[in-house]
């Protein structure tokens, strides 16, 4: 099987106030294509900053993350961002849809940066697979907590990434609605045969994937296969 | 799978940045709005001006002719000597002569009495444009009869009707009707010195020109070839200038009379800029806060793969698109503004202004204005390029923190941009260069008074009081405040109206002043020398004290240090010297000190005994400075024609603020006491109603004696500074404006800041009462503040224009500072509260859900 994301003595540190804060301490993981894994860890152990660094949003203070066989360090923001545009899909814990834009403007976003053709009607699809076919031109704001996330959920799929990040992705949901985007990214993810790395703490979302890795306190303490 | 290379593309889409742009801006539309209408003013201001200056520029080129009424103009100070007379005569194909002096005119039918310009004319001058009258017959009629036409304000003043009689010397003239407009006259200079016409042929009969006497004499001269004039003057230049007479021509009037108005439209122009750079503030701080609130949006866009130049065409393209329509209303209402300026300005300009549309000077305003606000938006708007997509995973800890050099450089460039348009519109880069430090000066200033009070307000924090002072006083320095946008903005406004007020006051003050305690306040002056005592006479019999009585000679300098003017003239050198030679010098002879004078150097030698004596004069210093004549130095003078050798034996210091006779030069006794010559007399009426009646007995019994009363001077200067006031007021008010907009857009903008915790507070139950009361002392503090420093700024501004440009004390009134400041700090405060009012009308719910 193929790699898609290989994260080699990864540490993260971050200087303030004339001390040095050691957030992740020599982390070392690879992620098969196609394959779900799960981040999970106390509240402050670094999990955030790890989800940051592979999908390079950040950079790492040592070490160096690959994704797609591509080494994020050497790269500058600028084309960091293409790589996101291109292989990389993203669900936040609040959502982080466009305030000004509908909902199904929002979905097409991805899309249109890449200059893709179709863009209206493939986000459209999007948005009826996610259930939300009569809100398409609503805003966030008229929106509520579950609906957003999926218009999000729409969004990630919606430039095809090869891999897909999601920090939290029920954090702000309850439980009830969080069941059912679980089972809509799951199900979305199924039929993409997209990777999936979540961050959660919620042991529930992390059971339905293949892979647990547990971090504590900046470090890598275990990883296992479900 | 195979893996493609990843390659770096960059590209924009500018298409799609369009799209964004647009998409973008969706919610936030009438905000933009708001910011970019500080601007429109400005650039309205400078379009309006621009077009004046373009519209005067031709209306002098096609007008010029008309306000010299003729080809040619030959003018002498003095009496024409008989040697170039033949050549005066034998010049042009049609002539007028037009003598001017200042004399008492008397209404006969009250008993008013004033001094005034009388220009006695003879021949058909103007021969182009016409001295206009009511009624129009008048300007030719009254030439061939014993009338006079007399200027409009006069008129009025003496309450005068066409018919009326008005003595001048010791011929009496009917009204033959009122002047509305000479050649060539502003609405000040007829103020300053309102003009009567008479016939010449009657000139010699008023008994006024007596030897000594000032009277300047025009020849004009009209050319059935106006084409020749050019050879025509360069022939006869030499010989004009070697009898020390004055030429004009039409051409020579044009130049000059652009060169005035110039001057006049730099001023303007400057005003106008003014206003918009104070609008550009309020665009800087509103697009600052507008770019704090899209962070969120930037960093998702970073994160779904835009690009850092995307996010900053983004961004860019919504305020360019914005600062044209707001460019564009701007031209079109300084399109409007244009159509009033003529009016406006009628009393400054030289010519008969036309309104035509410029395109020249429309583009000119658009693009300055474009430009400048654009360079003023970019200062926020760089830092888009910065924005970590990090921050969609972490909104609340990270804080734009940032120096970037792209930044400095747009602050230099805005420097340099305003420097430039300054050295455009004045030509001096030391002046532009002071302006733009001034400006800059007053900015940081007002800045750093607003981050003072940020740091004392969370320094000292009162924190045992209640907690809605508390709320408002954290309103002034939590995240989100507006108190340095505020502070400049309202400051700098303040400054402004504060330091109009204080010029105008200074001026008016600086005369009455003079005219207080026992100081003189009348000058009679033209006294005869067998007229010398018996007015000494008549004013001891009105019980006026007789102050001064001071002999008066004028005459020419004829040799610096056995330099002529000529010699001096090719000696580049002292070209600065040159203004000894052309001016006519009033000198009096006397071996003391008055007590306004104060001696330098060198000393007073005392009474010229015989005539092998040397003559020691004694010169005021700066005016010594400015010639570059130091003691010892020679100096001929020429007396009518009669060369007097002199030395400088003293400098001395004069104190010109009195109403006295000051001079420049005064000879030592025992020269000039046989020269022609005329008296002055000093005095203090006590009341007008004494001052009047004094003087219709002097101008009754001694019609060529002039006379000045302080209280004329008050009235004219009054007049004068209406008339400057209004233009300053006019052009002020659209920096004032202005800063009315910036104003409500900034208290606007941060009510959207500070919507969420106002509805936060209402959602706790705070009541109407008490979040009015917090935001009302919030913008209290603010307003006061910035009115405060305002004011204190516009007292050193003026304080230092009183010391260093009018030579005058400056002793403010509290009174309208209190007034200022009171109301200055109360608009705040109801600008602030009508923003707000959105909050607290409506439940808090929809308020959340329409502006949020
Ligand atoms: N910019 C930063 N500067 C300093 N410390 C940071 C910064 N960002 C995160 N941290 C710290 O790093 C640690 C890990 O944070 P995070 O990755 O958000 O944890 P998690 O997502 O597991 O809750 C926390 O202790 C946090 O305070
Ligand atoms: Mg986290």
């Amino acid at each position: 099987m193929e790699t898609i994301l290989n994260v080699k003595n990864v540490s993260k540190t971050y200087q303030g106030a004339g001390q040095t804060l050691t957030v992740l301490n020599d982390v070392n993981f690879a992620v098969e294509a196609g394959s779900t894994v799960s981040i999970v860890g106390p509240s402050g152990s670094g999990k955030t900053t790890l989800l940051g660094l592979c999908a390079g949003l950040d950079r790492a203070s040592l070490g160096s993350v690959e994704l797609n066989n591509i080494k994020l360090d050497k790269l500058s923001e600028d084309e960091r961002a293409q790589v996101r545009n291109r292989y990389v899909g993203f669900i936040f814990q609040n959502f982080q849809l466009l305030p000004t834009l509908t909902a199904l403007e929002n979905v097409m976003v991805p899309l249109e940066l890449r200059g893709e053709k179709n863009i209206r009607s493939r986000s459209i699809t999007l948005l009826e697979k996610v259930g939300l076919q009569n809100r398409m031109h609503h805003y966030p704001a008229q929106l509520s907590g579950g609906e957003q996330q999926r218009v999000s959920l729409a969004r990630a799929f919606s430039n095809n990434p090869r891999i897909l990040f999601a920090d939290e992705p029920t954090g702000n949901l309850d439980v009830e609605t969080s069941d059912k985007v679980i089972k809509l990214l799951f199900d979305l993810n199924q039929e993409a045969g997209t990777t999936l790395i979540i961050v959660t703490h919620n042991m529930e979302l992390a059971s339905q994937t293949k892979r647990i890795i547990k971090i504590k306190g900046g470090h890598l303490v275990a990883d296992e296969l479900n | 799978m195979d893996i493609e290379r990843f390659k770096y593309k960059r590209r924009l889409r500018f298409g799609w940045l369009l799209k964004m742009a647009w998409r973008d801006s969706r919610r936030n539309r009438s905000r933009l709005f708001l910011f970019i209408s500080s601007i429109v003013l400005g650039i309205a201001a400078l379009v309006a001006i621009f077009s004046l200056g373009d519209n005067v520029r031709s209306d002098i080129d096609s007008q010029a002719k008309t306000l010299v009424g003729a080809d040619l103009v030959i003018e002498s100070n003095k009496r024409v000597s008989s040697r170039i007379r033949p050549l005066l005569d034998s010049l042009g194909d049609q002539r007028s002569i037009e003598r001017t002096f200042a004399s008492m005119i008397y209404f006969t039918k009250n008993d008013g009495t004033r001094l005034v310009q009388v220009r006695a004319l003879e021949g058909d001058y103007p021969y182009y444009g016409s001295i206009e009258t009511t009624p129009a017959r008048a300007s030719r009629a009254f030439r061939n009869n014993r009338q006079a036409l007399v200027d409009k304000t006069l008129m009025l003043q003496y309450n005068a009707k066409v018919g009326d009689s008005i003595m001048i010397g010791d011929v009496t003239f009917a009204i033959a009707g009122v002047i509305t407009k000479a050649p060539g006259r502003t609405g000040i200079s007829t103020t300053v010195a309102p003009p009567v016409y008479i016939p010449l042929k009657y000139l010699d009969s008023t008994g006024l020109i007596q030897k000594g006497s000032r009277i300047a004499t025009a020849y004009y001269y009209k050319y059935n070839n106006p084409a020749t004039i050019g050879s025509i003057v360069s022939g006869i230049e030499p010989r004009l200038e070697k009898e020390g007479l004055d030429y004009d021509t039409v051409e020579e009037r044009k130049k000059n009379t652009g060169r005035a108005f110039e001057n006049f439209n730099q001023f303007l122009t400057l005003i106008s800029f003014i206003a918009l750079l104070l609008g550009c503030i309020g665009v800087a701080s509103a697009i600052h806060i507008y770019m704090r609130e899209k962070i969120a949006s930037i960093a998702i866009l970073r994160c779904l793969g835009v690009n850092s130049s995307q996010a900053f065409l983004i961004y860019l393209i919504q305020i360019v698109t914005i600062g044209l329509i707001g460019s564009v209303l701007g031209a079109v209402l300084g399109i409007v503004i244009q159509q009033q300026l003529p009016a406006v300005f009628k009393d400054f300009l030289p010519v008969q202004v036309t309104t035509t549309m410029s395109w020249k000077a429309i583009s000119q305003g658009l693009i300055s204005g474009v430009v400048i606000s654009l360079l003023f938006a970019l200062l926020p708007l760089v830092s888009v390029r910065n924005i970590s997509p990090l921050y969609t995973l972490r909104l609340a800890v990270e804080h734009v923190r940032f120096r970037d050099p792209l930044k400095w450089l747009v602050y230099a460039i805005i420097l340099f941009f305003v420097a430039g348009f300054t050295w455009w519109q004045i030509h001096d880069w030391r002046q532009a260069i002071v302006f733009t430090l001034s400006i800059l000066a007053a900015f940081l200033l007002l800045s750093l008074v607003a981050l003072l009070l940020r740091w004392l307000v969370r320094r000292f924090f009162p924190t045992s009081w209640n907690y809605l002072w508390r709320q408002g006083f954290a309103n002034l320095y939590r995240p989100n405040n507006q108190t340095l946008i505020l502070i400049v903005t309202i400051g700098l406004g303040a400054a402004f109206i504060g330091t109009l007020y204080f010029v105008q006051d200074i001026l008016i003050s600086r005369v009455t002043l003079s005219g207080s305690g026992n100081q003189p306040n009348m000058v009679l002056f033209d006294i005869q020398n067998n007229q010398k005592d018996s007015v000494a006479a008549l004013a001891k019999q009105y019980k006026l004290p007789v102050m001064q009585q001071v002999p008066i000679v004028t005459m020419r300098v004829e040799e610096i240090n056995k330099q002529t003017s000529s010699q001096v003239k090719q000696d580049t050198s002292s070209g600065f010297r040159t203004e000894a030679y052309e001016w006519e010098f009033r000198v009096t002879y006397r071996d003391t000190l008055t007590s306004s004078e104060k001696l330098t150097a060198g000393k007073l030698y005392g009474p010229v005994k015989t005539a092998d004596d040397v003559i020691y004069i004694s010169m005021e210093d700066r005016y010594a400075k400015r010639i570059h004549v130091n003691l010892g130095d020679h100096i001929i003078f020429n007396v009518q024609g009669t060369l007097i050798p002199t030395v400088v034996g003293s400098l001395r210091q004069v104190d010109w603020q009195r109403v006295q006779t000051n001079f420049r030069v005064v000879f030592p006794t025992g020269v000039l006491e046989e020269a022609p010559q005329f008296h002055v007399l000093v005095t203090r009426v006590p009341s007008p109603e004494v001052s009047a009646g004094f003087q219709q007995a002097v101008v009754k019994k001694y019609p060529n004696v002039s006379v000045i009363d302080l209280n004329l001077i008050l009235t004219v200067l009054d007049e004068v500074l209406d008339k400057i006031g209004f233009v300053i007021r006019f052009m002020a008010g659209f920096s004032i404006i202005t800063g009315l907009i910036v104003l409500v857009a900034s208290v606007l903008i941060s009510k959207f800041q500070r919507m969420q915790e106002s509805i936060l507070l209402r959602t706790l139950g705070a009541s109407r009462k008490q979040i009015l009361f917090i935001t009302a002392l919030e913008y209290f503090f603010l307003g006061a503040l910035a009115a405060a420093t305002g004011i204190l700024l516009s007292m050193a501004a003026s304080w230092a224009l009183a010391k260093y440009s009018f030579n005058a004390p400056f002793t403010p009134h509290w009174l309208p500072i209190v007034v200022l400041f009171a109301a200055i700090s109360l608009l705040t405060v109801i600008i602030g509260l009508f923003n707000s009012r959105s909050v607290l009308n409506k439940p808090p719910l929809e308020v959340l859900r329409k502006e949020v």
